[in-house]
């Protein structure tokens, strides 16, 4: 309902930052400096062209409005023109064309003072976050000064909220796009060059980010999760992930563990603090600490988790991911090994 | 040759009309039917042919919003779904927007301008008959589950092997073969009509605002189109033998294909929208009764938009890592081309200001462009921003904005014109009534079609996505578009019917329906085989609107061979003629062969050599020259001393 009264309402206008039932995906609620930046040049830009569509509009239906009405095969053409040059014609035609420029000039300004403002985000104390595109998942490394305090996660980002983040973007197979509309524009994630998309996220808040690039079978189902939240959270989340996985506590967890090591899921996965260590596929030491699986698409709860691992393809045909056919006993400790990694 | 000079216009004796009638028409029969040549004949063809392809497209996107009306979709898969909306792109771009304009203008050009034919009248057939083939063969490889699902403009790497095993990016990549070899096959035939073989006296001052778009047009064609040919050749090789051009690991760039590929796709947009200004120009001052204001400045405008429209090509790739400075520069390029445009519409406006209207169904189609073609054109100026762009690139937003472009710079125009110029096509109108439905129809259902998409894009939707979660809450709005796109289903269904009735029963039009006063109009519809009975001098832009002068019309051309007049570039003065070849079934049948050249090498590089000599044979026997012909041309070759004797 809220959706649908602003489409009708005010769907175009950016408006400051409401709390929202739907997941946050979205250009007209800024949540960061940099879509503010954005948002202040979309209100300008379209205050701007809404008055030149007005003007145009009226004066055009005007002109409809006043032209006489005749049959066209039996009316003889009016070749006056041809005659008597249309000076006065040729003058508002002059002062329109004018006055469009300067509007030009005007969005041409505003676009150019949007992009230094954009370019000059503080970075002092930023947070270093090296993305990686993959078909269909993110891949996430988070740098520190000291690379023994490096960590890898996937498909859930956590921010200071406060804090500048540099975003460094690199894909591993085709064009991917991280766009996080809330935050910031999106940036294109090209294999063989590396970019970055610098943000800071003034809200907490969890926002939606998706894939823009069209790359290949599951494009639609590539999305992920941007946690933005107080400096203190932000450490005490990043120090958790930088530890291994915990050791299992009981002896169904035990037994998850060693099916993870021993089947398929190793060799794509790891866990760090075990034999898993895998690299084709996300990172699954923290797993039980994001609220997603698979880039965005399903909860993370024991059943999706069960559903995602007996069939994927059924949830998202095009993933690499094969399906796994274990003994319900056997699923049921994996699910439960998986959900002890906060 | 010598120019008449009688006051009434001058009629060919009915004898040797009905020899010129006879020399210019086609062959009867099967072989005829493949054989023939007219201009107007391959392009009514061509017109009906690029019309279907309109249809299909359309078909696809009917699925495609189908898919897309819910959220959690199950209508089709992911794998169907990226086949559907790379097949409707790459449909709409290279089997629709851009052909649909050249068909059109190989059959009016010549009568705009006075002249018998087209340039290389065989050639303008071979150029239909391998759009035809390339066409036929996108939408086989659909049917048997091999559709290209890259997207129409196919970036590398997911189109290179490694991401796109199969044959489905080849069977794109030689589509594109096809099209563009009959897109710059038409240009030369299009710019070598305009430039050499316009009546006498119709120098370029008095040349109609159409065939000036047209000109410009064909000049783009030309400049563009081997950008994105050599992109699709690389990208073939890439596939097929290996080369490198685009694999990062291998030294190659994944830039350099959208480089390339948009060098052409933007201009392309603008080979899309140019001939439309053309339409526009005519139909406005027909229904208005009144020249267009301001003739000079609508041609430079149309000059100045097919220059600029080769600088902004950047604008597609504002989300890449590109130096940002030179994104700049590409954003004011972006925002200037809005000038010529803004001139334009101006014109336009201050023409129906001081016009007398009537408000039939092709001025209505033509009004359309005033609202939704500047709603388009607003939005594009939002996306040359390049902060801007960054949140409504790849966005629904962009689906929008295209639509309202495309659609309304070259959709609405479009069927203005062909309710505009079914008359001289066909010899009868098409229904008024079925007619005002047919708009009303299609331009409620556009808005409610593409408008809500602008909303989406800013609520976060990306584009090219099979399906969306039901908590985004994009789903009411995608409800509306797809009701949208069902209305504009029907109203292309009744324009259908009006054609197939119109064309039956529709009222008999005579030679100038609308007191117009372009040249074609002053010939019989449908126009006779030779369009001319004799060739027409030219006195003023609008012949048939302004008093008429003498000499009228040119005397002394053959009736019994296809003998045309060239004048030159600027002036149309006499310059000399020329023997333009009869029907023949070759061009045809080298179409053939180059097809299965074509086809053969997306599957081995071998074809290339061994498909090549069929092609060579029937390009020789194109080329060979008839000896009857021969014989009657060298009779008429006499001994000097002879005639003196």
């Amino acid at each position: 309902m809220r959706h649908r009264a602003r489409a009708l309402l005010g769907g175009f206008v950016l408006v400051p930052g409401v709390a929202a039932a739907a997941p946050l995906q979205d250009a007209l609620h800024a949540y960061g400096i940099q879509a503010a930046h954005i948002g202040r040049l979309w209100n300008f830009t379209l205050g701007l062209c809404t008055l030149v569509f007005g003007a145009i509009f009226v004066v055009f239906l005007w002109a409809l409005w006043r032209a006489p009405r005749v049959r066209v095969n039996e009316t003889p053409p009016d070749l006056a023109s041809l005659v008597h040059p249309e000076r006065r014609l040729h003058r508002a035609v002059g002062w329109s064309t004018g006055i469009a420029t300067l509007g030009l000039l005007l969005l041409l300004a505003a676009d150019v003072f949007t992009s230094r403002a954009l370019a000059h985000l503080p970075l002092e104390n930023a947070v270093n976050i090296e993305l990686i595109g993959h078909e269909w998942w993110w891949e996430a490394r988070y740098h520190h000064a000291d690379p023994a305090r490096d960590f890898v996660t996937a498909n859930e980002l956590h921010i200071p909220v406060g804090r500048p983040v540099v975003v460094t973007l690199r894909s591993n197979d085709v064009i991917h796009t991280l766009w996080v509309p809330n935050l910031h524009g999106k940036r294109d994630m090209i294999p063989g060059r590396t970019s970055t998309l610098q943000l800071r996220a003034d809200h907490a808040g969890t926002y939606r980010g998706q894939c823009a690039e069209f790359c290949g079978l599951e494009h639609a189902k590539m999305a992920m999760v941007v946690e933005a939240e107080p400096n203190a959270a932000y450490e005490a989340w990043a120090a958790r992930q930088r530890q291994d996985a915990a050791a299992p506590a009981t002896a169904q967890a035990l037994r998850g563990r060693e099916l993870f090591e021993t089947s398929n899921c190793a060799s794509c996965h790891t866990i760090e603090g075990t034999r898993a260590n895998g690299k084709a596929a996300p990172d699954l030491t923290h797993l039980a600490g994001r609220t997603t699986l698979a880039a965005g698409i399903l909860p993370n709860d024991g059943a999706h988790l069960a559903a995602w691992i007996g069939d994927p393809q059924s949830l998202k045909q095009g993933v690499y991911m094969p399906a796994t056919t274990l003994k319900p006993d056997d699923l049921q400790a994996l699910v439960t090994y998986l959900g002890t990694l906060k | 040759m010598s120019m008449a000079k009688s006051p009434a216009p001058p009629r060919l004796a009915p004898r040797d009309a009905a020899q010129l009638h006879q020399t210019w028409s086609d062959p009867p029969g099967i072989i005829g039917w493949f054989s023939a040549i007219n201009h107007k004949t391959i392009s009514l063809r061509f017109m009906v042919t690029t019309f279907v392809f309109f249809v299909l497209g359309g078909l696809l996107a009917l699925a495609i919003r189908v898919q897309l009306a819910q959220p959690d979709g199950k209508t089709v898969g992911p794998d169907m779904y990226n086949q559907l909306f790379t097949m409707h792109g790459s449909t709409m771009m290279f089997l629709f927007a851009v052909p649909v304009m050249q068909a059109v203008a190989t059959y009016l050009v010549p009568l705009m301008i006075g002249s018998r034919s087209v340039a290389f009248p065989r050639m303008n057939a071979f150029a239909y008959w391998i759009f035809t083939l390339g066409g036929i063969m996108l939408f086989v490889a659909f049917l048997v589950g091999a559709g290209p699902d890259a997207g129409w403009f196919a970036y590398v790497p997911l189109s290179l092997l490694q991401f796109s095993p199969g044959k489905r990016v080849d069977i794109w990549a030689q589509m594109i073969t096809f099209t563009e070899m009959a897109g710059l096959m038409e240009a030369i035939v299009l710019i070598t009509t305009i430039l050499k073989m316009r009546a006498p006296g119709m120098t370029l001052n008095r040349m109609p605002l159409f065939v000036w778009t047209i000109l410009a047009t064909s000049f783009m064609v030309l400049f563009s189109m081997p950008a994105v040919m050599l992109a699709s050749t690389a990208l073939i090789t890439d596939r097929l033998v290996n080369t490198q051009f685009y694999n990062p690991l291998k030294g190659g760039d994944a830039l350099l294909w959208q480089h390339l590929f948009w060098f052409f796709g933007h201009p392309e947009v603008y080979m899309i929208f140019i001939p439309p200004l053309g339409f526009i120009s005519t139909i406005v001052a027909t229904f208005s009764r009144r020249p267009v204001v301001g003739y000079p400045a609508m041609v430079l405008a149309v000059i100045a938009t097919a220059f600029l429209a080769f600088g902004l090509w950047v604008h597609h790739m504002f989300a890449t890592n590109l130096p940002e400075l030179g994104k700049t520069f590409f954003t004011a390029a972006s925002l200037m081309i809005a000038i010529p445009t803004a001139i334009q519409i101006f014109c336009w406006i201050a023409t129906l200001w001081t016009g007398r209207l009537d408000l039939r169904t092709p001025l209505l189609f033509v009004l359309a462009f005033f609202v939704i073609l500047v709603i388009g054109g607003l939005t594009g100026l939002m996306l040359a921003s390049v902060s801007l762009d960054t949140q409504l690139h790849d966005s629904f937003f962009v689906v929008a904005h295209l639509h309202y472009v495309l659609m309304g710079g070259a959709v609405f125009p479009l069927f203005g014109a062909f309710y505009y110029w079914f008359p001289k096509f066909t010899g009868r109108m098409l229904g008024e009534t079925l007619g005002k439905w047919n708009f009303w129809l299609f331009f409620i259902g556009f808005n409610l079609t593409f408008f809500p998409m602008h909303v989406l894009g800013l609520q976060g939707m990306p584009r090219r996505v099979y399906t969306y979660p039901r908590e985004m809450e994009w789903g009411s709005l995608n409800m509306v578009a797809t009701i949208g796109a069902f209305m504009m289903a029907v109203s292309v269904l009744l324009f259908i019917v009006n054609v197939v009735r119109s064309r039956r029963r529709g009222a008999v039009a005579g030679n100038d329906p609308w007191g117009a006063g372009t040249l074609e109009w002053s010939v019989a519809s449908p126009p006779p085989p030779a369009n001319f009975e004799l060739v027409p001098v030219v006195h003023a832009r609008d012949p048939l609107w302004e008093a008429p002068k003498l000499p009228s019309h040119v005397t002394g051309l053959a009736n019994d061979y296809r003998e045309i007049l060239v004048t030159s570039v600027a002036d149309a003065e006499l310059d000399h003629r020329l023997w333009l070849p009869a029907s023949s079934i070759w061009p045809f049948l080298t179409a053939l062969a180059t097809t299965v050249l074509f086809i053969g090498s997306v599957f081995t590089p071998w074809a290339v050599v061994w498909a090549a000599v069929p092609v060579a044979i029937g390009a020789t026997f194109w080329f060979w020259p008839k000896k009857d012909i021969v014989e009657q041309r060298t009779g008429s070759e006499r001994n000097p001393l002879e005639v003196e004797s």
